[in-house]
């Protein structure tokens, strides 16, 4: 049996009388890619945000690594006010902040990049490395942190040579293109040592070209850092190619899922996204 | 009938000056909801016009010095907008919050050079300075005058907001800036506007607010602006009634606590107000949620 | 890496040649002179300053609450440093207060007249400045959670809660109420008398600026370091920061809490260069000079904060003050008189404000290396080399 490394159970999340999230379970296995796909507002950022903790689920579970992560029930206003399904079932409230989430070992990128622009690329991979500190304010302060702070410059040193911006690393984050933005908004949630890898439409806004070598680095990824990664993304090429299973939302609910061959051939699909997908490339 | 002639010159305060904040503070709410800026030199634009009028009624009848001032008080207002904010329309909130701080700073230190340093006695006005009985307490007629002038001015003010093109306009750049550029409204002009209204407001609050104290000091402005600014968020600011409403509870509870004997506390209690309503209700009473989105 | 070593052994070297400088000066100068004047004042803003900076120009904080934060300083020291044969003197209307014991008394008389004064003032400076933090822990509490402005406005209020509430009477027997603290240990004690009570060796300005090199050399040391680059993160975008595993809340209450500590001991030196304390001057206007000289400076630059709480410093007290004269006519209008300067000066800080957003330095810092490495190549006629990052 593959080992879990994320499990959402019956996430919902309802904003006012919106369920813009309509309970979501899936699961992604070590080693794996897994694609999130849907039309436009079919809840896959929203489902993002709830793994990531920038939300609390308005109902239900998401597992980490086999151990409960957050877990959440409709209340206040909501208990009243609540739509989605398994109403009852979940009991335990436990929500995290995303820099919790983030220690435990998920890391994400954003769909409009969030890169810090008055830092150089070196310095936005290593400030990634801060949480996984020893050093408390006065260590680091007076420099008692020194053996660590080397290492991790080494660290950050040697991902910026692996992700292929060790000749830019000491430009400003924002004077670099497009393509190399988001290279280094990958290195810099890599830097953060996760298990997964939560990548929110890698591809957005690239030529086909920057699309390829996208694709090829984030198969690297897997590779070189034995990484298990979750997508969203629009790009059917990108995702077709490299995504081992593929979840496919519409309307805040999850209308199929399986391998690449199996989604392409179901008319539910078809019939809410691909036809579209199709128009549109 | 002891206690109310003991007790109700500080409600009847409270009501006054309650008015006068609420005067203020609509300048304040307009402003944020436009510009989603603190106009920290609002309080300093009250103050002038305070000064003004101690200047200019050395010299003229009050029925000439007084719409004089009030035209140079919204002059002044407008001209502050367009040299000190409308450059910075762009650029960051903090630098326009620090535009406006820097506005307060030369307004006040103009302030102290003109008049020396020196406190300046307001003139009495008449009519609105004469003394009257109200069951049987002692107060100047302003005290009973203020909150039905603020009541009929914010009035027209609300009729102006939802039954006049300019204030649809101005409804509409305070929901959605970007958008309204894009419909072509000249939210320069909407902005000045803005800034006209909570200038004229100002003054007129100033010639309230002065009768009642005699003198007129550089940073006299400084507080009453805050408190008004405090009203703006406690009503939930955007909000033009509820800026009125945290008015006249901010000007109520502030007598009273002065009336118990609290003075020293009566601008700590406004700010522990203002602290209080953030921790528990950051909207205020009547302002609207905002969210900011991933 | 070794570039930067050599840069901040350059600064360091810098910062003591200007403490020489100063002890020099202080040496030449008579003690009233105006230079000396402006040269602990500024010391003291600029200490303020950076501190402020740290907050508004490095974790984008914008918080109004330094006056309060130096106030609280000030009183903890004045408090905790008046000698307990003038206390009933000073406390003459709270029987002498309820504190009876002097910190650097205290030591004094343990450790001898010299090491008392040293030790004994040091230690009341971090008391300070640790009340001053503690205000700041409790006060951030519910207040860092508030968006932007309302935390600007939160945190003004707050300082004028504290103000009212040291100026109280029923907290006389700690504060002295709205009366002057005086007569507690200044920075005059420490120029070397002889036996006749001559002054001799003057060190009451070179004191004030090693200590406030000191602290600024300790928060150079902490922007610089892993917290430092995690409140730069912050400051430039919330959202990635936290995303990226730095704990939000934490982080900011490390800069504010660290914010108030310096600043609490900026108001200490600020009450020891007065002789006096009241909680009058600690206004909201107080803060706005702090902010001002940051803005000036260039926000997010500490060099920038010291070198424009300088010429604030120098410009409002010194340098325009032929502004104020009247003597100075100009076609028999009575243009310049008092206050004329402030005027002047104020117009010059909207300019900047306006249309010099960057200030002096903008983000940048004051780079020693950098600047002997030029003046080399200017004598010396060499061009600049072709690789800048030869040290990589």
């Amino acid at each position: 049996m593959a080992e879990s490394v994320l499990r959402l159970e019956d996430v919902t999340m309802q904003f006012g009388g919106v369920v813009a999230l309509n309970n979501l379970s899936m699961e992604v296995n070590k080693g794996e890619i897994v694609a999130l796909i849907g039309p436009n507002g079919a809840g896959k950022t929203t489902a993002f945000n709830a793994i990531t903790g920038v939300y609390e689920p308005t109902n239900g579970a998401i597992y980490f690594m086999d151990e409960l992560l957050v877990e959440n029930y409709p209340k206040e206003k909501m208990k009243k006010l609540y739509a989605g399904e398994n109403n009852g079932k979940y009991t335990k409230s436990v929500v995290k902040t995303p820099d919790v989430i983030t220690k435990a070992g998920m890391a994400r990128t954003f769909q409009n990049i969030r890169l810090w622009p008055s830092m150089t690329v070196f310095e936005n991979v290593l400030v990634a490395k801060h949480l996984r500190r020893t050093s408390n304010l006065f260590s680091a302060t007076f420099r008692g942190n020194r053996k660590e702070e080397a290492r991790q410059r080494e660290e950050v040193a040697e991902l910026l040579r692996i992700v292929g911006l060790d000749d830019v690393q000491d430009e400003l984050s924002t004077s670099l293109p497009y393509g190399k933005q988001r290279r280094l908004e990958i290195a810099r949630a890599l830097a953060t040592n996760p298990k997964l890898l939560l990548l929110d439409e890698p591809a957005a806004g690239m030529n086909p070209q920057e699309t390829d070598e996208l694709t090829e680095f984030i198969g690297q990824i897997r590779n070189d850092f034995d990484m298990t990664i979750l997508l969203i993304e629009h790009h059917m090429n990108l995702v077709m190619g490299i995504s081992d299973r593929i979840y496919v939302l519409d309307f805040g609910r999850l209308i199929s899922s399986g391998t690449p061959d199996v989604v392409q051939s179901d008319q539910k699909v078809i019939d809410a996204y691909l036809g579209v997908a199709d128009e549109d490339a | 009938m002891q206690w109310i002639q003991q007790n109700l010159p500080y409600f009847l305060a409270g009501i006054s000056v309650g008015g006068q904040y609420a005067l203020i503070a609509i300048g304040y709410t307009m402003v944020y909801g436009i510009l989603r800026l603190i106009n920290f030199a609002h309080g300093d634009i009250f103050m002038c016009a305070g000064l003004m009028l101690v200047y200019l009624s050395a010299s003229l009848p009050f029925y000439v010095s007084i719409p004089l001032v009030l035209l140079l008080t919204v002059l002044l207002g407008f001209t502050v907008e367009r040299v000190a904010y409308k450059p910075l329309r762009k650029a960051p909130r903090m630098s326009v919050m620090i535009s406006a701080i820097g506005v307060s700073y030369l307004l006040q230190n103009v302030a102290l050079y003109v008049t020396g340093g020196l406190s300046k006695q307001y003139p009495a006005i008449p009519w609105l300075s004469d003394t009257v009985t109200v069951f049987g307490a002692l107060t100047k007629r302003v005290t009973i005058i203020t909150p039905f002038l603020t009541i009929i001015l914010i009035v027209l003010l609300v009729l102006l907001i939802n039954h006049t093109n300019v204030g649809m306009a101005m409804r509409a750049v305070s929901k959605d800036f970007e958008t309204s550029l894009l419909m072509g409204i000249k939210i320069d002009n909407v902005i000045s506007v803005t800034f006209i209204i909570g200038s004229f407001l100002a003054g007129v609050g100033s010639l309230l607010f002065f009768s009642n104290y005699t003198g007129v000091t550089p940073t006299v402005g400084a507080m009453p602006g805050l408190k008004a600014f405090v009203a703006a968020v406690f009503g939930g600011i955007g909000s033009v009634p509820g800026a009125v409403i945290g008015a006249f509870i901010i000007g109520i509870c502030e007598n009273i606590i002065k009336a118990m004997g609290w003075t020293t506390f009566s601008d700590a209690f406004t700010f522990a107000l203002l602290i209080l309503i953030l921790i528990f209700r950051p909207t205020g009473l009547f302002g609207e949620k905002v969210t900011d989105k991933v | 890496m070794i570039e930067k070593k050599k840069g901040s052994k350059a600064n360091l070297i810098f910062a003591l040649g200007l403490v020489v400088l100063v002890f020099v000066l202080e040496q030449l100068l008579p003690s009233s002179s105006m230079l000396l004047t402006v040269i602990k004042k500024s010391a003291i803003y600029a200490l303020a300053a950076v501190s402020m900076n740290l907050l508004n120009g490095f974790t984008g904080l914008f918080s109004l609450g330094q006056a309060g934060f130096m106030m609280i300083g000030a009183y903890a020291y004045a408090i905790l440093n008046v000698p307990t044969d003038q206390r009933a003197a000073v406390y003459q209307y709270f029987d002498g207060g309820i504190i009876q014991f002097s910190i650097t008394e205290g030591i004094s008389s343990v450790l001898g007249n010299v090491a008392g004064l040293i030790i004994g003032v040091l230690l009341s400076l971090v008391v300070a400045g640790l009340v001053a933090a503690v205000f700041a822990y409790l006060i951030g509490l519910p207040v860092l959670r508030f968006r932007g402005d309302y935390l600007a406005v939160a945190t003004l209020g707050f300082a004028e809660i504290i103000r009212a509430f040291f100026q109280w009477d029923k907290l006389g027997p700690i504060t002295n109420g709205s009366n002057l603290l005086r007569k507690f240990t200044n920075l005059a004690d420490f120029n070397i008398k002889n036996s006749t009570g001559q002054v001799i060796i003057n060190l009451s300005t070179t004191i004030l600026v090693l200590i406030v090199a000191a602290c600024i050399m300790i928060i150079a040391m902490m922007i610089n370091s892993t917290y430092g680059r995690s409140f730069k993160a912050i400051r430039d975008d919330e959202t990635a920061a936290e995303a990226m595993g730095i704990n939000l809340a934490k982080h900011k209450m490390t800069s504010f809490v660290v914010s108030a500590f310096f600043a609490g001991i900026a108001g200490a030196l600020l009450a020891m260069y007065q002789t006096t304390v009241q909680a009058a001057p600690f206004k909201t206007a107080m803060t706005y000079e702090i902010l001002l000289i940051v803005v000036i400076g260039g926000i997010g630059s500490l060099s920038g904060s010291c070198i424009s709480a300088f010429i604030f410093v120098g410009a409002s007290e010194w340098w325009l003050r032929f502004l104020d004269e009247e003597k100075y006519n100009i076609l028999n209008t009575h243009i310049l008189r008092s206050g004329f300067r402030k005027v002047v000066f104020s117009v010059i800080i909207m300019i900047i404000v306006l249309f010099f957003r960057k200030g002096i330095m903008g983000e940048n810092e004051l780079n020693i290396a950098g600047f002997g490495r030029w003046l080399k190549r200017l004598f010396t006629g060499k061009k600049k080399p072709a690789i800048e990052t030869e040290a990589k």
